[in-house]
């Protein structure tokens, strides 16, 4: 093909430039999915310790996005002396295997939270999103009082249909549930299982009491489990030091 | 030379677009240039030194093989350069330059690390640092607390106890701060009578019949609060159950009311709703002697026993 033809038709050099340009980004990305080490292996007793989210987590993610959280709080510690002072263990890549997207970030206004589950109380959660100032009198955060509105999740099985279907491992079958029950445990798998998914939800949101009021499942009972979830599904102190750098 | 003949003398790409538009083909700059081979040859160096290529399933690794590092078993490691490994040599010279230290405040007692004043130094300027990280979001920048949620430490009320052993405890394990609500359990006249007497115990001029009436349903079975708060309200470490005799509040904002009657109303909600509250356990995000030096500032605040 002769210079020409490709500066004078406007078709043959879109379609000849996109090829060129992804080629940067493919050379970076495809090696990655056949790497052995880019997922670390975190296993407890034989079963995987990093599940996906139960269906409440879920929608309380979805909120999280919804709001715009990942604009000011990143979910992702550098390994660092001084992250790991302020924030724990560095985050490894096995605890956002189930994300899509993932809640990394770049920019942080606020702190990051990618271990702030348990780290507070769910009434101090609830406190400070319907208004930060009431207990961190200096903080710059949003309110958002409307948090405590009931939570819609008729669509939850659809979300985690939807979810599966880019390889997350919810199960729908009994096949499927079968080897979820081999490889994080029966009840885990229990959780994962799409056909009980309103049942789950509303249990967890009863049981957990995240918004202290046990009555509804309110927005804020889904978003308190999301946040109390997160990195807390691996248990660093049953890993030896330096485990997790023989992946790198 | 004139103008004309020097733009002449120039090659032009060979090209004409609508009759005479033509391109000029002049070199690169040398300096250009060679900035460009300068990046090649650097991403050549870059690429023996450092991870860079993927082979099969895993990678070049590079021959930089200069980190170091002693995993818990003593063995000593040295690694290809990447992030994680220089993460673990940081970590390791930090804890050597801090060895001297925490060595000593591992072994020692919190009452000896507060009779030596050079670790008692180092080790409230390491738990400010934490306190400030993981207490002060519910706990207040300056330990004041949150009347209503979360109790001020500045004081030397304590409602798990100010000892040592039971700070130690509260910070290492966390609470579960739990008074059942009494709306289903009293009527309305009962919880009124009920904030009487407990008003009346700091202190309060209250309605000494009502009083009355109060104190037999605290002290009896049928408002069951000595379980808690034992006889008296004096209240009852073991079961965090608040010290009701004195005028401090951490739930009901009784300072805060400027009338009797608001200072009863608060209580009596407290007394109609409850109180479930918790503090998460340290132990688990912070190891042992982080948790022992937070005792000693928390010890150290107020008014530790």
């Amino acid at each position: 093909m002769k210079h020409e033809t490709i500066e004078t038709n406007v078709g043959w050099l879109i379609i000849l430039t996109m090829i060129v340009i992804s080629i940067g980004g493919l050379v970076e990305i495809i090696p990655l999915y056949f790497i052995k080490d880019t997922i670390e292996t975190v296993k407890v007793d034989g079963k995987d310790t990093v599940h996906p989210y139960t269906p409440l987590e879920l929608r309380g993610r979805d909120i999280y996005m919804r709001e715009g959280c990942y604009l000011c709080h990143s979910q992702m510690i550098r390994p660092f002396r001084d992250e790991n002072i302020r924030y724990g263990h560095y985050s490894l890549a096995a605890e956002s295997r189930y994300d899509h997207p993932f809640q990394w970030g770049s920019k942080r206004t606020g702190p990051d939270l990618a271990r702030v589950g348990g780290k507070y109380s769910n009434e101090w959660h609830l406190q400070h999103l319907v208004n930060p100032r009431d207990v961190v009198p200096e903080s710059i955060m949003p309110s958002y009082p409307w948090l405590t509105e009931p939570l819609k999740f008729n669509a939850i099985n659809d979300r985690l249909k939807a979810l599966k279907a880019t390889g997350v491992p919810y199960s729908q079958t009994q096949e499927e549930y079968q080897a979820n029950v081999e490889r994080f445990g029966k009840p885990t798998a229990d959780m994962l299982d799409i056909n009980n998914a309103e049942q789950n939800l509303i249990d967890q949101a009863q049981d957990g009491n995240y918004d202290g009021n046990r009555n509804d499942i309110t927005e804020a009972d889904a978003l308190i489990a999301y946040l109390q979830s997160l990195g807390t599904m691996v248990d660093f102190s049953k890993f030896e030091e330096g485990y997790f750098a023989k992946f790198r | 030379m004139s103008k004309e003949k020097k733009q002449q003398a120039v090659q032009t790409t060979g090209h004409a677009w609508d009759g005479d538009l033509q391109e000029f083909n002049n070199p690169l700059p040398t300096w250009w240039l060679w900035a460009f081979y300068g990046t090649v040859i650097f991403a050549i160096v870059y690429w023996v030194l450092f991870p860079a290529w993927p082979v099969g399933k895993s990678y070049t690794k590079g021959v930089l093989n200069d980190i170091t590092y002693t995993t818990p078993a003593g063995k000593q490691v040295t690694s290809h350069w990447n992030t994680r490994a220089l993460y673990l040599e940081e970590m390791e010279k930090a804890r050597a330059e801090h060895a001297a230290y925490m060595e000593q405040l591992q072994s020692a007692s919190l009452a000896e690390i507060a009779n030596n004043e050079e670790l008692s130094a180092f080790a409230y300027s390491m738990a400010k640092v934490l306190f400030a990280d993981d207490c002060a979001a519910c706990h207040q920048a300056g330990a004041n607390g949150v009347i209503g949620s979360y109790p001020n430490l500045l004081d030397d009320d304590w409602l798990w106890g100010g000892t040592y052993d039971q700070i130690h405890a509260s910070i290492a394990n966390g609470h579960n701060g739990f008074m059942p609500a009494f709306s289903k359990t009293l009527n309305s006249a009962q919880m009124d009578d009920v904030a009487e007497y407990v008003i009346s115990l700091s202190g309060s001029d209250v309605n000494p019949q009502k009083a009355e009436i109060g104190s037999n349903i605290f002290n009896g079975e049928t408002g069951g609060c000595y379980y808690c708060h034992d006889k008296g309200g004096v209240g009852r470490i073991s079961q965090g159950a608040a010290n009701l005799t004195d005028s401090i509040w951490t739930i009901a904002d009784v300072p805060g009311q400027a009338t009797l009657e608001g200072k009863k109303a608060v209580v009596k909600r407290v007394i109609a709703n409850g109180v479930n509250r918790k503090m998460p356990a340290w132990k688990n995000r912070l190891n042992d002697t982080e948790v022992k030096i937070l005792t000693f500032y928390v010890h150290e605040l107020g008014g530790g026993n």
